[in-house]
């Protein structure tokens, strides 16, 4: 597992108060994690601290999975 | 219109978590004053509070993630924690769980808050100016906003009937519990959960009442000793946290249920004194109206009274304004009154002030014995009212009076009557 997928699960369970082992490539933030439409936005603004970088709304609508994320990172993070 | 009962008690004090451990502290004459931990208070007017004691839920401490999800709380200021616990309680104490679609219609809430999320307000101001409008939370807004806490309650325990919330200052408290029990006895709803939660002890707001000369400040090497209403020596109030809440029913709903009723809301009074933003009117009028109204409303006379938890803050004007309006209120009957201000124990809990007191009277009358006014060594004025200084006392009371009176001049007295 890459460092940029340890460190978006690792929010992920802080935000979300879920077990790690939930925490797949394949979850879906709403559908499998409980998240609601608030704390997706605030996963996303933890995502940007973490990774000192911005993600403009078009781009976080499209993070919908915790493997979104990690893509999303991977490629623009620094 | 329908009779209100209380059926279930709930709260979180300085003293403690949950009623009976506050209470016995109470009676124990102990004070939950302290030099304040937490932020910086070393270029602070006013040094010391009456804080929740914080633990892992044992021998009365708080321990939050007993009552509300550890993600749920990283969302909200702790009013809105305090004002869960001290509901769940109330309704657990109550044994009303709505499940079906009707009772829960019939289920409402009105939990109000003085200032709400202050201290989170503050703290996203200075995300805002240090880090910009991207670093500020979703949940800044929602986990802020004074009906929120009604808003949370609700949703834990599925009630849909009214839900309202109070914004009175000091009053609120006393406000939420009398206006909840009209919403019953006008057939609003059958039960209401209803009281004040307040968490206001940060910088700004320590830093705001300092500046309106409301704090003591005399009193920062001797915490326990500030709080003192009534005595010479009295310099202002002692700030406090924690919420009081209550299940409120119609009567026949709870008999019929079976429920323990506590008492019965029987008086309920309001009134403004249209005078000034933070002190209270120089003759006490408006204290005077508001307890008349509620003696009216109770259909007693004003010697029934047995028992006043005064409003009582500690501050030099307030305290005689208000003792002065109870002697006009009981008149000759003052020989045989008691009145005393818990708050020389756990401080002045803003806007949960006024349920967490409604609470005390309504042991009082349960127990059959008054609460201390602590540091209570020589009173500034004489009065033939007993004020119960230092130590409890044993009395029946039948009927209790609980005054709140808060800044913009807003007061509120309820009555409540044991239930034999």
């Amino acid at each position: 597992m890459s460092d940029v997928a340890d460190r978006v699960k690792k929010i992920v369970v802080e935000h979300l108060g879920v077990e790690a082992d939930k925490v797949t490539d394949n979850a879906n933030f709403i559908d499998d994690l409980g998240a609601d439409s608030l704390d997706t936005v605030e996963l996303v603004m933890a995502f940007e601290e973490e990774f000192n970088v911005e993600i403009p709304d078009d781009a976080a609508e499209t993070i919908v999975t915790v493997g979104d994320a990690i893509k999303f990172l991977e490629k623009n993070a620094a | 219109m329908r009779r209100v009962v209380v059926t279930g008690l709930g709260m979180v004090t300085p003293l403690g978590c949950g009623v009976e451990k506050t209470w016995s502290r109470i009676l124990d004459s102990q004070s939950g004053a302290n030099k304040i931990s937490g932020f910086q208070i070393d270029d602070l007017a006013c040094r010391i509070a009456c804080q929740i004691p914080l633990g892992d839920g044992s021998d009365g401490t708080f321990n939050a993630d007993q009552w509300m999800e550890p993600k749920e709380q990283r969302k909200v200021d702790p009013f809105i924690v305090y004002a869960m616990a001290a509901a769940t309680q109330a309704l657990d104490d109550a044994g009303w769980k709505p499940t079906t679609y009707e009772d829960q219609c019939a289920s409402g809430v009105l939990i109000g808050s003085g200032i709400g999320g202050i201290g989170g307000i503050y703290e996203a101001s200075q995300t805002l100016i240090e880090r910009g409008p991207r670093r500020v939370s979703p949940f800044f807004i929602p986990g802020r906003l004074i009906n929120l806490a009604g808003g949370y309650v609700s949703i834990e325990h599925g009630l849909k009937g009214p839900n309202n919330a109070v914004v009175t200052a000091c009053s609120t408290g006393s406000h939420a519990i009398g206006d909840a029990a009209r919403l019953i006895a006008l057939g609003d709803a059958d039960v209401m959960v209803a009281g004040g939660t307040e968490s206001p002890i940060n910088r700004l707001s320590i830093a705001g009442f300092a500046a309106c000369r409301a704090l003591s400040t005399n009193f920062n090497d001797d915490p326990t000793r500030a709080s003192r209403p009534y005595d010479k020596d009295r310099d202002g109030f002692v700030m406090g946290e924690g919420a009081g809440i209550v299940v409120l029913e119609e009567y026949e709903h709870a008999k019929a249920r079976g429920a323990k009723i506590y008492a019965e809301v029987i008086g309920y009074g309001l009134s403004g004194d249209a005078y000034h933003i933070t002190s209270p009117s120089e003759d006490g009028d408006g204290a005077y109206r508001c307890m008349s109204a509620a003696v009216k409303r109770a259909g007693i006379s004003p010697s029934e009274i047995d028992y006043i938890n005064a409003h009582g803050t500690s501050t030099p004007l307030g305290d005689e304004l208000e003792l002065k309006a109870v002697e006009r209120v009981v008149g000759n009957a003052a020989g045989k009154l008691a009145m005393s201000s818990t708050k020389s124990a756990i401080g002045h809990l803003l806007g949960a002030a006024g349920s967490v007191e409604a609470i005390f009277s309504i042991l009082a009358m349960r127990d059959g014995i008054v609460p201390p006014t602590l540091n209570l060594d020589n009173p500034s004025v004489e009065t033939a009212i007993d004020l119960v200084p230092h130590t409890p006392k044993r009395k029946e009371v039948n009927v209790a009076l609980s005054n709140s009176f808060g800044f913009g001049g807003t007061n509120a007295s309820l009555i409540f009557r044991r239930v034999s």
